[in-house]
């Protein structure tokens, strides 16, 4: 009789939606940004997602075996994890680095602190940050087999020259899944037209983030300067695969669009202000943990309640 | 409960100042980049405490309830002064590396606590006992700490290097989020190797951190928690409303 009254926690609505489907399309969809990372940086690349996935599914499989719960690697997120971790990653980095970024990213920040759905801040960029202040030397190296040297955005920050074009098609040194705006913003018209994305977070990030730009970047609106600090570094990747994550953005509407703008004006900050050309994934774990004040800013009213007093 | 073997296990085990009680955290985390400091600060701390127990134990009769805390402050920090000053002309190496927390020890809740939880109600010898078992406990965990983060994070303990040449230091681990992640680790560590011996069925009670939360009916008059435990201010109701004003 007691198993009747079991109700599972809402939404109630009936769909063949589950969290399987939605990171099987969201690995789907981030597959044009990683093939088009290996046909850029080589075999290399394809060696060090191949590794980082394993590590983040081996990890979650080992974890689980050992704690005896339920085993949760059929739900694709740590591959999505994986696969994020990997398309943030230099291509020059040495196998173990993606392996003990993968091990951060599933151990540390989802399974101690309860699993999916628990997780306060993202993975990958979890792990990225964690990588980013270990081995910094090797975590800012981008000289690879294809290009040597700096980054856009780094050559951007030092006032050189930069090809637009090649940013946009993705011809640049950067991670390997960062450089190409073409391919990543194909995955993200697919994920927006499967349902599984909504431009609220992504449009207000990127619009907030072009008007700090103009505002402190001291080149006004030269639309080469703003269209070169769209398309270098990781914010089309953060804005469209990261910020957007169902775990660690906010829930209400309002509250994804002030999400948004918080992370367009630390972006800003970080790449304009900071002692780095990057800021995309401080600005997005920094986003993540201020997620709970803003769903509780933004909590919408309840029907009938509130209203003009007589 | 007052022998000095008791109160050693006491402050080493049963209620290690930094695993179990969690008190003295703000040197705990900042220091502890390497072995050696972790060991410095743990020491230098476990001398104040001893000293400070002793002479607030001996004063007991004489300090007025009301204001212990202030006469506990100045007894800890004469102590914390003349510590200073030895460090500076024997060990300036550590002194430079403690910096800032060597004066800080004065305000290091672990000592204030003992003096208030414990020297102030006990007889000199105990209270000896208990500073020296809480500043080894204090020692053993700052050293473990530094220990681990001085491994993990420049291949080094002690300052020897032990690590293969071709391990890369994960250099996070001597920066202020692997204090976090080495102090979190090592009291899960010691909670599971607690837990492991109870379900083997051995006697956990002396060793186990924590108490029955049974005060009215316990016997050990040092325990942190009696202070805030409505059960013990009833139970010695006079002697705490005068301390209470």
């Amino acid at each position: 009789m007691n198993d009747l009254m079991k109700v599972s926690s809402n939404p109630h609505i009936r769909s063949k939606t589950g969290t399987s489907s939605i990171m099987l399309s969201v690995v789907i969809a981030l597959l044009p940004a990683a093939g088009f990372g290996i046909y850029n940086f080589g075999p290399r690349a394809l060696m060090l997602i191949a590794v980082t996935i394993a590590s983040t599914v081996l990890t979650e499989l080992i974890f689980e075996l050992i704690c005896k719960k339920k085993i949760t690697i059929g739900d694709y997120s740590a591959v999505v994890t994986g696969l994020l971790l990997a398309l943030n990653l230099p291509p020059s980095v040495p196998w173990w680095v993606g392996v003990v970024g993968g091990v951060f990213a599933i151990l540390v920040v989802k399974m101690l602190f309860g699993g999916l759905g628990q997780n306060f801040m993202n993975p990958a960029l979890g792990a990225r940050c964690f990588l980013l202040i270990s081995f910094t030397s090797l975590m800012t190296n981008f000289d690879c087999d294809a290009y040597t040297g700096a980054t856009p955005l780094a050559n951007l920050k030092s006032g050189a020259q930069v090809n637009i074009l090649d940013m946009v098609i993705g011809r640049t040194a950067g991670t390997i899944g960062e450089t190409s705006m073409i391919a990543i913003v194909i995955g993200a018209c697919f994920l927006i037209l499967i349902g599984v994305i909504d431009l609220r977070i992504p449009g207000s990030y990127i619009v907030s983030f072009v008007i700090f730009v103009c505002i402190f970047g001291g080149h006004g609106t030269d639309w080469a300067y703003i269209s070169a600090q769209l398309a270098g570094g990781g914010l089309m990747l953060g804005a469209f695969f990261m910020a957007t994550d169902y775990v660690t953005r906010p829930i209400t509407k309002r509250g994804q669009y002030l999400f948004g703008v918080i992370l367009g004006i630390l972006t800003g900050i970080f790449r304009i202000f900071g002692p780095s050309a990057e800021g995309v994934s401080y600005a997005i774990i920094i986003g993540n943990l201020l997620v709970p004040l803003i769903e509780k800013w933004t909590l919408p009213k309840a029907f009938g309640k509130g209203g003009e007093k007589a | 409960m007052n022998s000095a073997g008791e109160r050693l296990v006491n402050g080493i085990v049963k209620e290690n100042p930094t695993f179990v009680l969690m008190l003295g955290m703000c040197p705990t985390l900042a220091v502890t980049t390497s072995a050696v400091n972790g060991l410095g600060m743990g020491l230098t701390t476990m001398v104040v405490l001893a000293l400070s127990n002793v002479f607030i134990a001996m004063l007991r009769g004489v300090i007025p309830d009301k204001v212990r805390i202030p006469a506990f402050i100045v007894i800890i920090a004469s102590f914390v002064t003349v510590v200073q000053l030895l460090l500076q002309g024997f060990l300036p190496s550590l002194y430079e590396a403690l910096g800032i927390y060597i004066p800080l020890i004065v305000v290091n809740c672990i000592i204030l606590g003992r003096a208030e939880a414990y020297a102030y109600k006990n007889p000199v010898i105990a209270s000896l006992f208990d500073g020296i078992g809480m500043g080894l406990g204090f020692s053993v965990a700052l050293t473990c700490i530094g220990a681990v983060r001085e491994l993990l994070g420049a291949g080094e303990i002690f300052g020897i290097h032990v690590m293969p040449d071709s391990y890369v230091p994960v250099s996070i681990f001597i920066m202020a989020p692997g204090a976090f992640f080495v102090l979190a680790l090592l009291t899960a560590v010691q909670n599971k190797v607690k837990l492991a011996g109870e379900r083997r069925g051995r006697d956990m009670s002396k060793i186990q951190s924590g108490c029955g939360s049974d005060c009215m009916n316990c016997a050990d008059t040092g325990c942190a928690h009696r202070l805030y435990d409505d059960g013990a201010a009833k139970q010695d109701a006079g002697k705490e409303d005068n301390a209470n004003g």
